[in-house]
């Protein structure tokens, strides 16, 4: 029963100089597939090789299968890792890197023979054992190192950027291949990256995190549906910021001042009369008219750039307000708009979003560095 | 438009003199470029490879002299056996003693192991024959370790001569082995500590198997110190011989049957010598370390924190004991003769002091001309090699020859170079030594070169290339910037090699005396010079040779922050 749970991790490099993990708090379920993201230097790796036993950290537990196991070194938790640069051993051939943990665990001949070969055939490169790691693909590399990996018996994998390197479509293969390993063997696996796209479409939850702390922790949906921290919501898909502040709430929700005097009503009562506010509306949840039309939440512009990306099309529309927003509509809905349009485009006050105007300003908070 | 572009040229050009510019122009001549290369590769055969070749072959008929001599067949046999027997020996016990040292250096966390590592370049830098000098007082003479016993500890004769060698290649193979670890990607070692192996498990199938070329590079270059040395050892070989102290003996003997010989052990050291280089150089690649039977349990008991502490613990003794000591004890003659009164002589220059400061200055004469003849000769050399501007196979090729000189017996190289030169006799003594110097230490530049140019991406000249610049400006604006500071560490080794160089000096010679040649003259029995006096010489010579450890260093540090 793998279930892994960090309480109060902190780990400084550097006397204290940088904050790698600040902090951290969650609990990864039995079986689950949890995703770590966030920008690159957020500590997500860090936090993985903690758990890993690859780093000690300052403070804090790290509890595997509900024990203590910050004074035990990595080679007997039980994990299996698998690296970026896969880390394959390249003095040895596909047969003996696949067998290396029972070897070192000095498994019987039997045993080890069973699972090499059952290993090497789930990711069915039973045929390429004799090669070295030099004479494999970036794609096959990546399945010996997980083959690796699972051949030592591990219960709990965790993956560093383990699709990082690969090509672009090759990577989305993978992707659903090492989720359906991880689900078929019944592991708990914690996977590290920064390509929201991958953790969305493998995991059952993702954690977002940046400078080191955990901003949000949730389901795909939830994350994408309901975002809690304004990062979170620029992370995690794509979204339009409007800046403005509330004038009313009420009980249908709040009323939000944007620029230009324009008025818009949003579901969300949670923030206070006069607050400061950023408004986010997903590109993808506009209607869009031509001519000016009066709707719910409208506003009026022109249409000032269009690119054409196959299954969608995206706008930039120039605001009267001369805010500037993304719409991205199906090609599907047939619709077909040309630079210099003037339209009406619109939202439901359900899809919508509010959050506190952050102190250090927009732009700081969004930042990715 | 010209504005613009003579406003970029201003920018690249550093030194934007006519000269400058005339060189840039000329060296995008092709013809230009060929003539500079072939320079480099017709000097490196003419002066440095092809010389100690034809002047063994100028002899090879006076070798039968040696065949009709049964007793000095088996003298020279005996030798050239015991040359290689403690070469081997000696690599083997120095990987085994700098191994771990290496392994404590780079993996511990003190900050004194900043200071260790220091101390472990000494006997690097210190002339050998004052390391021979400062062990035989240590193991031998009345002053050291042997106050303890009745007679001598260990007196001259093979032990000594394996106990300098180790003291004297042990730092080489740290060098190489802390090199080896430090570019060593540890990723592989967390790779095989997540599958369940213990640190030494994962040290000893993965870490020491992938390094395995720093080994190979450092049992070679340990061997290859070993074989070479000759005025130290000269001076702890009692009645002993081994190749080079045999050399000398018959060549100061001088008599007639004796040049036979001279050749036979000269070729037989220098083809040994270069045959063991091929072999390790083609077959260490496949060499594998094989992956024997693991025992878990023992070995993670062998990886706990009281063991390493335990094999650090003894790595350092073996260092301070067998290393450091022995090779600073030199110091304590030397300190008295401040106390005595024989530094006021010294400096004075009265006496056997005036041949002192004169071979002093010849030793850093040669060390100067043969270092700025090799600079000169050796980059181009290390560029088309480091570069393969003439081909995969011919750059190889190169790449192996170059290292000849450095693996052949110093003492035997510089009798075959006599032998060639000698034929011209207008040649003046000193261009002779200043040849020998430049053979023996030309690897040392060429190959530190070649090793720093290789680690520059061709892709920062090709990016230079197409921002428009030419070969000599991509050269003076981007290569040696990036190179300057291996360069100069090149250029330094080659110049402390000259300076400790005796082999291929005795062997040139006939007038002629470097410091290190001297100081051996002055240890044989009979030479009347008291040990305080040749502690003073050696003392000397050890204050130079740490003011360029110091340059070193400094260099080193400014490579750093660069």
């Amino acid at each position: 029963m793998p279930e892994v749970q960090l309480v109060n991790v902190t780990k400084t490099f550097e006397k204290g100089k940088i904050v790698a993990v600040d902090n951290v708090s969650f609990r990864v379920q039995d079986k689950e597939y949890f995703s770590l993201i966030g920008p690159s230097g957020c500590g997500k790796t860090t936090l993985l090789r903690i758990v890993a036993g690859l780093v000690q950290p300052d403070e804090g537990e790290i509890r595997i299968e509900n024990k203590l196991v910050n004074p035990i070194p990595p080679e007997d938790r039980s994990i299996g890792f698998v690296f970026q640069t896969y880390a394959l051993f390249p003095h040895m051939n596909v047969w003996d890197n696949v067998t290396y943990g029972p070897r070192v665990k000095a498994w019987g001949n039997k045993e080890r023979t069973r699972i090499g070969r059952e290993m090497l055939e789930m990711v069915r490169l039973y045929e390429r054992l004799d090669a070295l790691p030099s004479e494999l693909s970036g794609g096959m590399m990546q399945r010996v190192a997980l083959a690796r990996a699972l051949a030592a018996g591990a219960k709990l994998l965790l993956l560093d950027e383990p699709l990082g390197a690969l090509d672009a479509k090759i990577r989305f293969e993978l992707r659903y291949e090492l989720r359906k390993f991880v689900k078929d063997l019944g592991l708990t696996a914690i996977h590290v990256t920064h390509d929201q796209g991958e953790a969305m479409a493998i995991s059952d939850r993702i954690a977002v995190m940046r400078k080191g702390k955990i901003l949000q922790i949730g389901t795909p949906q939830e994350l994408y549906m309901k975002p809690q921290h304004i990062f979170v919501a620029h992370f995690i898909g794509e979204s339009n910021f409007l800046e403005g502040y509330i004038t009313e709430v009420n009980k249908k929700g709040s009323v939000v001042k944007l620029r230009g005097r324009l008025t818009v009503h949003v579901s969300d009562k949670t923030k206070n009369k006069g607050e400061r506010v950023v408004l986010m509306v997903r590109p993808e949840t506009f209607k869009m008219e031509e001519g000016r039309k009066k709707r719910v939440n409208s506003m009026f512009g022109h249409i000032e750039k269009f690119r054409f990306e196959g299954t969608n099309i995206r706008y930039d529309v120039l605001l009267e307000n001369e805010d500037r927003i993304a719409i991205v509509r199906p090609t599907l809905m047939g619709e077909w708009f040309n630079v210099g349009d003037r339209v009406t485009v619109s939202f439901s006050p359900n899809k919508s979003y509010i959050f506190t105007y952050p102190r250090k300003g927009l732009r700081e908070e969004l930042t990715l560095e | 438009m010209k504005v613009g572009e003579r406003e970029s040229g201003r920018k690249i050009d550093l030194g934007d003199s006519a000269f400058t510019k005339f060189l840039d122009s000329l060296s995008s001549k092709p013809i230009i470029r060929y003539m500079v290369y072939s320079c480099a590769v017709v000097s490196f055969f003419g002066l440095i490879l092809i010389p100690p070749i034809l002047g063994i072959l100028l002899k090879w008929n006076t070798m039968g002299q040696i065949f009709e001599n049964p007793d000095l067949m088996s003298r020279a046999t005996t030798a050239i056996f015991s040359s290689f027997a403690i070469a081997i020996f000696v690599s083997l016990i120095d990987l085994a003693a700098g191994l771990p040292m290496a392994w404590f250096i780079t993996r511990g966390r003190s900050r004194w192991l900043n200071v260790l590592d220091t101390f472990t370049d000494i006997p690097f830098v210190v002339p050998t024959v004052t390391l021979g000098y400062s062990l035989l007082l240590f193991w031998s003479g009345p002053e050291g370790v042997s106050s303890m016993f009745e007679g001598s500890l260990v007196s001259p004769g093979w032990l000594l001569i394996i106990l300098l060698h180790f003291t004297f290649s042990f730092p080489v193979v740290v060098r190489v082995m802390v090199g080896g670890l430090l570019d060593y990607e540890r990723t592989y070692e967390e790779a095989a500590r997540t599958l369940g192996a213990a640190p030494l498990t994962a040290d000893r199938t993965v870490t020491l198997p992938i390094l395995k070329p720093a080994l190979i590079a450092s049992f070679v270059l340990a061997f290859a110190r070993s074989i070479s040395e000759t005025g130290a050892t000269m001076m702890v070989a009692g009645v002993f011989e081994n190749g080079p102290v045999l050399i000398n003996n018959l060549k100061t003997a001088g008599e007639t049957g004796y040049e036979g010989a001279l050749v036979f052990v000269s070729f037989i050291l220098i083809a040994v010598s270069c045959l063991m280089f091929l072999v390790i150089r083609l077959l260490g690649t496949r060499l594998k370390i094989p992956l024997k039977k693991i025992r878990p349990a023992i070995e993670r008991k062998l990886s706990g924190h009281k063991v390493v502490t335990l094999r650090n613990g003894v790595t350092l003794l073996i260092f301070l004991v067998l290393v450091l000591i022995p090779s600073l004890f030199v110091a304590l003659p030397a300190i008295q003769a401040i106390s005595d009164g024989t530094i006021n002589q010294a400096i004075t220059a009265t006496g056997a002091w005036e041949g002192y400061w004169q071979s002093l200055v010849l030793s850093y004469f040669v060390g100067t001309i043969a270092t700025i003849l090799n600079v000169i000769l050796g980059l181009p050399m290390a560029i088309l090699i480091a570069r393969r501007r003439i081909g995969t196979l011919s750059s190889t090729v190169l790449d192996v020859l170059v290292n000849v000189p450095m693996i052949v017996p110093s003492i035997a190289l510089g009798i075959s170079l006599s032998f060639f030169w000698k034929n011209f006799a207008f040649f003046p003594e000193i261009w002779l030594l200043i040849l020998a110097h430049m053979s023996i230490t030309y690897p040392y530049f060429v190959r530190s070169a070649a090793s720093a140019v290789e680690r520059i991406s061709i892709d920062l000249e090709e990016a230079a290339r197409t921002l428009g610049s030419r070969p000599f400006t991509v050269f003076r604006t981007i290569i040696l910037p990036l190179t300057k500071y291996s360069l100069l560490a090149g250029a330094i080794m080659v110049f402390t090699r000259s300076i400790s160089e005796t082999g291929a000096t005795l062997a040139v010679v006939t007038e002629l005396q470097t410091v290190p040649v001297l100081l051996v003259s002055w240890v044989k029995p009979g030479s009347g010079m008291l040990p305080s006096e040749i502690g003073l010489g050696c003392g000397f010579l050890i204050v130079l040779s740490f003011i360029i450890l110091l340059i070193l260093r400094l260099v080193a540090r400014g490579h750093q922050h660069a």
